[in-house]
This record gives structure tokens, C-alpha cells and sequence, in this order.
């Protein structure tokens, strides 16, 4: 399966997801969806068989409610039988829309309170030096997210203590929910930001494959002492027209059974 | 009515008599509803973004200069999330900031356990000088707000944003500190918050129908307590139950039992979560897989009406 294929399948399958509870986060699912068919097709070094093995890659996604991408692309991969997309939310589930690393296989820190992830990562991170483990650990925050200052003290510390295994992914889909992320609380320039705070940071298209694929690479392979930023540019609810379409709304809306079969038809 | 849409239409009519008030959310203004009100008042409503510790600190800052802020978000990240800075910049302090959180408890429903909380109501109860009230319906809270305005001090306020249910109508009159008395009765007393207060009636409506008599009271102010209310009627009936969508540990059945143990000891029990994690789920299978509903309280009445003790 190519990267393209993979990411298309993800999408299709965060939307059934979606589609079982009839509404969700939909925007920021989607907007995330390349970015982890390049992590998981590429990059993670992760067994679905084995999904707590020691030496593995993490991924702390610590804009929470996108879990259904993140669902879909570890079903796709194994972890869990796709079965389990149609419980979202429902009363038991593994699935919550707010990832849970008790209750899921393959994920890897709990999440949905926003601002927290970029701190667990730093944890994550310097046990892996602690127990002599040499894997990445990468984190996928909203953009908006950054509003939250403990994503600061995090990105301090994980300078101050030169965590270069740590690889920040920022979701700059330029929309949170009360609107567009300029008007509400500017949080740009967050490569300069990133920099300032000793991490070294890029800027790519987050929808651009080969693109994605070259700032993870480079960021991997730094081992600089210096913790890696890479800025996304995205669109919020990207694959499909209409959820492209509809600005800040797309955060959390329906999946219908006329859009789920619409979007279908656009991912095939 | 939503609730928002009664909050925020009230809130208009105060804002219009009052230029003090100001209005702070942390990106949930079109969630919660005040969204309407930035157009009305743009200079007295404050987005600050995602970040809610920022904005508590914010709101104490207008306080300390004469304003009256509310402050907005889903009940963990107003209420835990900021929990230090509403300790020292707002309680310690002694000011006049409104702490609103949408969707107290099984309410959260989809969005799951990150954002549920049952201690909201026992971490703000233990603070000193803060108020804390737990509304039933959109009546209860278009009346309190007034109130809710006026008060001197700091106040916690949790409310259902989207609920339509009503309970009490337009001669409903919110008193602070006051228990609402919804029934007369001698065999038990059911003393139950916020939502709760839906199931409580159909409870009582049951015990009813099979000859108890049951002595209901709302309470919407948690704290400070109706004490008086509270121990009359345990007087009368020597069994209390409450019911609160919170945890079992500090919220009402805290209130009520810390009153009763120390001035008229009385065989009790409670409707409340018990030391159960936090989940997703549907309002209907939350509050049965938490023993929140009707049954639920019909069942432990019973047992309080059966146990001799
Ligand atoms: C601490 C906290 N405050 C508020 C929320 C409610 N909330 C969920 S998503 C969201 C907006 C997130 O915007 P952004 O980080 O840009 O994410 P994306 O656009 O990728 O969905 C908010 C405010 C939350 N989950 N956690
Ligand atoms: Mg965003």
C-alpha cells in the first residue's frame, strides 16, 4: 500500500468511526490523518502484536480528540480488529473519542485535557535515556493547543534537559473552536517560538507526503541535543469538500449517512 | 429552554443594568452560548484562548479593580484545571469572580472521561468564602442570576448547558442558601441537587404510590448549607437519603451528613458515585452504570425505609 493509499484508507475509516455515533470531532481528525500514515508507515517502530514492547516508538497524541484517526490508522495496522471503530463512545468501549492509553492498544499516553501531552512526552522521553532505550518519541499538539502555557514549560524543559529523541508535531490547521486561531489567541509565529525555547523547528506542508516525510526525517536523524519542532500546515477536516468548507464549525459536527456516503465517494 | 439560552439572555438584561459585569471564556464561547453576548458588549467579553488557569487569574485581576467577571468552561477546566490559582487568586484573595462549569458529572456523555468530574463540587466546597451552587433547570437559573450578580464573594455555579427538562415555573423564586421544599412528608427525607432533583420527584412519585410519604427538598445551594431545612425535616423523619450527580465523597451527601453527625446523628445514605473511574458514555447508560437514576434512588430508599436500625 502507498502512502497516499494508506492515508486515504485512514480517512475513510476515521469517518466510520465518526459515522457510529453520528457527530464527533471530525475537523481535527482529519487534518492529522497524513501526518500518521507517513509516522506509521515509515517511522513507528511499533509490533501490533506486541503493542507495550519496551523498544518501541511513542506517540503521545496530546490533542486528545482526534483519537479516531488515530484509532483508524492503528486498526488499519492490526492493533485492534475494525470492529472495535463502530464502538466509539459507546458505553464500555475501548475507543473514547478522548484517547486513553489504559483502554487502547497502541496508544500511548492518555490525553483530552489539552496542554498536557508535550510534558508527558518529556517524561517519555528521558525514561527512555534513563532505561537506555534509543527511540523517538513524537507528540501531536493543535495549534490552539499551544495557547495552554504548560505546553511552554514542557518545551523549556525538554530543551534544558537536551531531549533530542523528542519530535513535536504541531497541527496548524489555523482554526480552534470559537474560530480562526489568529483572531482568538494568536499563537504565531510557532516555528520562531519553537526556536526560541532551543528546539530546532520546520515548517511544511502537512498534507505533502514527501514533504512530511523529509522534516521527520531530518528531525530524526539531528541528534543534536536539541529537541525537534516541525510546524504543519494544515487543512482542518481535509479530504473531504464539505468539511473543508466549513471553517471553524468542521471541530466537532455530524456524519450523517448522506455524508458519510458522500465522503466515501470522495476517498475512493 | 436550553440552559444556555436562559443564561445568556439573562446575562444580557443584567449586563445592560450593570457595567460591571464582564464575561471570560477559554474557547468555548459558541459551546457554552455566550457567544451572542461579544457582539452586544465587545469590549466586556473576553476570549483568552485555551487556557484556563490564565483566565481565572484574569477574572481576579478585573475583580480586584470593582468588575464582576464570570468565567466559563466545561467543569474540569474551570474547576480542576485552574485549581491553585482559584485557591490564591480568587478564594484567598476574597474575590468577586462567578466560576461557571458547563456539564457537571454524567453530563459530559461523548466527550468521555478527560472531561467528567464528581469532586468539583467537594474541591470548591472545601475552599474558604466560596459559594457553590448546583442548578436543576433553566427556571432555577434565570432566577439565581440576579442573585449570582449581586453576591459579595466568590461562587461556583454548575449547570447542563444544552438540558430542556424543566422542573420549577415562572413563580419559582431562587433564595440562596434556601432549600426549596417540593413536598411535605414523614417517612423519609430525599434531599437532592441539580439534575438530580428530576429523578428525586420521580422517585418520591413511586415511594408515594405505595403509601410513604417523603419529605423533598432541592438544593441548589450546596454551600453555605440550609442547615435548618435540612435538620427539621430529619427530625420529622429520622432516615435521609440525597442524591447528587457528584462523587459520594465532600459534595451534598458531605454537607448533609457533616450537619447531621454533629447536631442530630440519623441513618443515611446516598445516591452518588462511588470511587468509580470516570468513562464515556450515553447520558442514560452513565447514570445506570453510576446508580444515578430514578430506580436507583427508589432502591435505596426503600432499604432506608426497611432498615431498623
Ligand atoms: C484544557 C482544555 N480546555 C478546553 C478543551 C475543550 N476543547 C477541545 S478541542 C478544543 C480546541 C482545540 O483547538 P486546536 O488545538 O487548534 O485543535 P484542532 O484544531 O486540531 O482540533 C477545545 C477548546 C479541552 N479539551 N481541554
Ligand atoms: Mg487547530
Amino acid at each position: 500500500m502507498t502512502v497516499q493509499q494508506f492515508a486515504k484508507e485512514i480517512r475513510r475509516n476515521t469517518l466510520r468511526c465518526l459515522h457510529s455515533q453520528g457527530s464527533g470531532h471530525v475537523g481535527g481528525s482529519l487534518s492529522i490523518v497524513d501526518a500518521l500514515a507517513v509516522l506509521y508507515s515509515r517511522y513507528m517502530h511499533v509490533d501490533p502484536h506486541d503493542p507495550r514492547m519496551a523498544d518501541r516508538d511513542k506517540l503521545v497524541l496530546s490533542k486528545g480528540h482526534s483519537g479516531p484517526a488515530l484509532y483508524a490508522t492503528l486498526a488499519i495496522k492490526g492493533f485492534f480488529p475494525a470492529e472495535w471503530l463502530d464502538t466509539l463512545n459507546k458505553l464500555g468501549t475501548r475507543l473514547p473519542s478522548h484517547v486513553n492509553l489504559n483502554l487502547t492498544p497502541g496508544v500511548d499516553m492518555t490525553a483530552g485535557s489539552l496542554g498536557q501531552g508535550l510534558s508527558c512526552a518529556c517524561g517519555l522521553a528521558l525514561a527512555n535515556r534513563l532505561n537506555g532505550i534509543d527511540r523517538n518519541v513524537y507528540v501531536i499538539t493543535g495549534d490552539g493547543e499551544l495557547q495552554e502555557g504548560q505546553n511552554w514549560e514542557g518545551a523549556m524543559f525538554a530543551a534544558q534537559k537536551k531531549l533530542d529523541s523528542l519530535i513535536v508535531l504541531v497541527d496548524s490547521n489555523k482554526l480552534q473552536i470559537d474560530g480562526a486561531t489568529a483572531d482568538v489567541m494568536n499563537v504565531e509565529d510557532i516555528c520562531a517560538k519553537f526556536a526560541a525555547f532551543g528546539f530546532d523547528a520546520q515548517r511544511v506542508d502537512g498534507h505533502d507526503y514527501e514533504a512530511l516525510d523529509g522534516a521527520i526525517h531530518r528531525a530524526k536523524i539531528a541528534k543534536n541535543g536539541k529537541p525537534q519542532c516541525i510546524v504543519m500546515d494544515t487543512v482542518k477536516g481535509k479530504g473531504v469538500s464539505f468539511y473543508e468548507a466549513m471553517g471553524a464549525g468542521v471541530h466537532s459536527t455530524s456524519v450523517t449517512d448522506e455524508q458519510y456516503e458522500a465522503a466515501l465517494n470522495e476517498l475512493k | 429552554m436550553e440552559l444556555r439560552k436562559e443564561y445568556v439572555n439573562e446575562l444580557a438584561r443584567l449586563m445592560r443594568e450593570n457595567d460591571k459585569i464582564v464575561i471570560l471564556d477559554a474557547d468555548l464561547a459558541g459551546a457554552g452560548g455566550t457567544k451572542p453576548l461579544y457582539k452586544e458588549f465587545p469590549d466586556r467579553c473576553i476570549d483568552v484562548g485555551i487556557a484556563e488557569a490564565n483566565m481565572i487569574c484574569i477574572a481576579a485581576g478585573l475583580a480586584a479593580s470593582g468588575f464582576v467577571p464570570f468565567v466559563h468552561s466545561f467543569v474540569p477546566f474551570v474547576a480542576r484545571r485552574a485549581l491553585d490559582q482559584i485557591a490564591v487568586s480568587v478564594c484567598y484573595s476574597e474575590q468577586n469572580v462567578r466560576i461557571v462549569g458547563f456539564d457537571p458529572g454524567v453530563h459530559t456523555t461523548s466527550n468521555g472521561g478527560t472531561h467528567m468530574s464528581f469532586e468539583d463540587i467537594a474541591t470548591m466546597r472545601a475552599f474558604c468564602n466560596i459559594a457553590v451552587v448546583d442548578i436543576v433547570d433553566g427556571v432555577q437559573l434565570r432566577k439565581a442570576l440576579p442573585y449570582i450578580t449581586a453576591h459579595k464573594g466568590p461562587m461556583y455555579i454548575r449547570f447542563v448547558r444544552k438540558q430542556t427538562d424543566e422542573l420549577f415555573d415562572d413563580s419559582y423564586e431562587f433564595g440562596f442558601g434556601k432549600a426549596d421544599k417540593l413536598r411535605d412528608g414523614k417517612d423519609l427525607t430525599l434531599i437532592a441537587s441539580g439534575t438530580m432533583l428530576f429523578d428525586a420527584v420521580k422517585a418520591a412519585d413511586r415511594l408515594e404510590s405505595e403509601g410513604y410519604s417523603v419529605d423533598l427538598l432541592g438544593i441548589a445551594t450546596v454551600k453555605p448549607l440550609d442547615e435548618e431545612a435540612v435538620l427539621a425535616s430529619a427530625r420529622k423523619t429520622r432516615r435521609v437519603l440525597t442524591a447528587e450527580n457528584h462523587s459520594i465523597h465532600g459534595g451534598l451527601y458531605g454537607a448533609v451528613t457533616e450537619t447531621l453527625s454533629a447536631k442530630l446523628p440519623t441513618l443515611c445514605d446516598a445516591v452518588a458515585v462511588r470511587d468509580k473511574i470516570t468513562q464515556v458514555g450515553s447520558l442514560n447508560d452513565l447514570k445506570r452504570d453510576y446508580g444515578l437514576t430514578a430506580d436507583d434512588i427508589y432502591a435505596r430508599a426503600k432499604q432506608l425505609l426497611t432498615n431498623n436500625g
